[in-house]
């Protein structure tokens, strides 16, 4: 007993030091501390006052007497669970997720694996073609499409005279659409970008023992591009779930845009009538589900990986 | 020495491997070329003709755009569309375009910078909290922004500061993933060595980061710069939510505005397809002319 009272102390006299020696304190806080700082303050501070603005709800004397913020526990979260608007948007976003970022992710794999293959001449142009996309701004892309696929405007009317692409049952897809033309080659980019890193002497072997293109792509360069296809993926999902530029555009060119046809637009929406509390409580829900989705995604494919 | 002439030693392997790798695989037959040239053509195609549509849009009169040929050229108009949409409601558009280059050039810059000193303190020292620091900023790359813009707004509320440029600027300086990329960059690419060696010579901490850490940092200072500009550039929640004030609107958000009111105002139309075009020419030009720099940071962030 002594003893180990002992070596407490012991160790606790020494801690300081041990602090002490750390070198350049000085200039390590200066180098921190910005980012510290702003970071505290424009993102974990939000983060609690959402939590704490979603644990109050409003009262009143009356009808008409004045409104209370007080402490009502889990009441909007409650309120989450039965809001069917919220809970039909991010079924929206599943199914839009479950199809988009698969169809998204495997052109770009598809573009990256031709471009860093000998059949594609003119690589640097189509590198730069295709990226051309991601400058566009999301409200800008939207507004884009959503002129080409109008009856009236498009180049294309033999087809969007026919088919209604932004009626209730395709408009899903053409925001689909506008997100994949954004996105695609800038994943395709950071996949091309991981090949690029994949010495070639590696490939020599393969090709000694007589593997085809299409067996070394498999084989070899997929493997060991995953790690970059994991983060587009992660990246893609976190994106789905906050869509709301391009669907809130779309909402000038297809009534079947409701102002709950996102998450985000549900916040938005629920914010401006104004319902603050129920608003923050679907932000960190919905946070809260980005969150697990993209972290159980990593750890799904880290699994894969190792077995 | 020679490393502070050359800011960018490791991009040389990259760039020659990348040129030169044309014997990657065994010959092709001219089937499986055709077949990979066809699929890179039409989806050429796919990319390029939206933007040619807008180009061609944006050079037409108001009734020659549903009149004529929407993928070629009537009546050359482009130059009276700018001036008209330049004078427009005493030059709102020109306001916003500045307004943009505000939030999306300085607020890019601030970030970078920022994230660029916390990410190599990360990397280069040793102190307790280290690795409790990153692993925080780790889970705030995973923090959607959007789900910040709401609490943003009632906090900014509390201190009367919504519907001010701080509103939209001070939240823009932020960039977790800044620091993620520079401090796998800085371990790799500031070398201890000179870091002892500029001690030796009695360089002082800051100064060594600022005239020698930063510039062996730059590709990747220059990716994240690229990739805040555009993400700021980009942003449409928090203006959404946080500017009525038409004169401090960013110009997505500001087209975003007209474009909503087209059926009130069918005007408005050669506008904001004219002011469309023009939005994206300062991202493509920023883009093509920092190419050399972001084509090889874009993968450092997926090495692990």
């Amino acid at each position: 007993m002594t003893t180990q009272v002992t070596a407490a102390s012991a160790s606790r006299e020494h801690r300081p030091q041990v602090r002490r020696r750390t070198p350049h304190r000085g200039a390590i806080a200066a180098l921190v501390a910005p980012f510290g700082v702003l970071f505290a303050l424009f993102y974990l501070l939000p983060i609690g006052y959402a939590v704490y603005q979603s644990l109050l709800v409003v009262e009143r004397d009356g009808t008409y007497g004045e409104a209370r913020e007080v402490f009502g526990g889990l009441t909007q979260y409650a309120l989450v669970f039965q809001n069917e608007a919220f809970w039909q948007s991010m079924g929206r976003m599943l199914l839009f997720g479950i199809v988009q970022v698969p169809v998204m992710l495997g052109l770009a794999l598809l573009f990256a694996l031709l471009l860093d293959s000998s059949l594609v001449k003119g690589r640097r142009f189509f590198r730069l073609a295709f990226f051309v996309p991601y400058a566009v701004p999301g409200v800008i892309a939207a507004i884009m499409w959503g002129n080409l696929l109008s009856p009236n405007l498009s180049p294309f009317k033999a087809l969007t005279r026919n088919v209604d692409l932004l009626g209730a049952d395709l408009v899903l897809w053409s925001i689909a659409n506008v997100v994949t033309w954004v996105f695609v080659g800038y994943n395709m980019l950071i996949i091309y970008s991981s090949l690029l890193a994949i010495p070639a002497e590696i490939y020599e072997a393969a090709r000694i023992d007589g593997a085809g293109q299409l067996r070394i792509a498999w084989s070899i360069k997929i493997p060991l591009v995953r790690p970059a296809i994991v983060m587009t993926a992660v990246f893609s999902i976190i994106g789905t779930l906050q869509l709301l530029a391009e669907p809130q555009v779309f909402q000038s060119f297809s009534s079947a845009v409701t102002s709950n046809y996102t998450p985000n637009m549900t916040v938005y929406a629920t914010a401006a009538i104004p319902n603050t509390n129920l608003a923050a409580a679907i932000s960190v829900v919905l946070a809260l589900v980005t969150f697990v989705l993209s972290f159980s995604f990593l750890r799904f494919t880290q699994r894969k990986a190792q077995s | 020495m020679s490393i502070l002439v050359d800011p960018t030693p490791q991009q040389a392997p990259a760039d020659a491997h990348a040129e030169a790798s044309s014997p990657r695989g065994p010959r092709d037959s001219r089937l499986s070329r055709t077949g990979a040239m066809l699929v890179m053509g039409v989806f050429t195609v796919y990319f390029l003709v939206p933007l040619w549509w807008l180009l061609v849009a944006s050079s037409k009169t108001p009734g020659d755009v549903f009149t004529t040929n929407p993928l070629w050229f009537a009546d050359m108009r482009l130059g009276e569309n700018l001036g008209e949409l330049f004078a427009f409601r005493d030059g709102l558009y020109l306001r916003w375009l500045g307004n943009s280059v505000l939030y999306a050039g300085l607020g890019g810059a601030v970030a970078t910078l920022i994230a660029g000193m916390a990410g190599y303190a990360l990397a280069k020292y040793r102190f307790r909290g280290r690795e409790t620091i990153f692993n925080i900023v780790l889970g705030g790359v995973l923090v959607p922004a959007t789900a910040l813009a709401l609490p943003l707004f009632l906090l900014f509320s509390k201190i009367e500061l919504t519907n001010t440029f701080w509103a939209v600027f001070l939240p823009s300086i932020v960039s977790p993933f800044g620091v993620y990329l520079t401090r796998i960059f800085a371990a790799a690419s500031v070398p201890d060595e000179i870091l002892e060696a500029a001690r030796l010579d009695g360089s002082g901490e800051m100064r060594t980061f600022f005239t020698m850490s930063l510039r062996l940092m730059s590709p990747a200072l220059v990716t994240v710069f690229l990739f805040q500009f555009v993400t700021i550039w980009n942003n449409f929640f928090l203006p959404l939510i946080m500017l009525r004030d038409q004169s401090l609107f960013p110009v997505t958000f500001g087209l975003y505005g007209w474009n909503t009111q087209l059926n009130q105002i069918p005007e408005l139309r050669t506008y904001v397809l004219v002011g469309a075009l023009v939005s994206i020419v300062p991202l493509i030009v920023t883009f093509l002319s920092l190419q050399r720099f972001w084509r090889n940071g874009l993968g450092a962030g997926a090495v692990k």
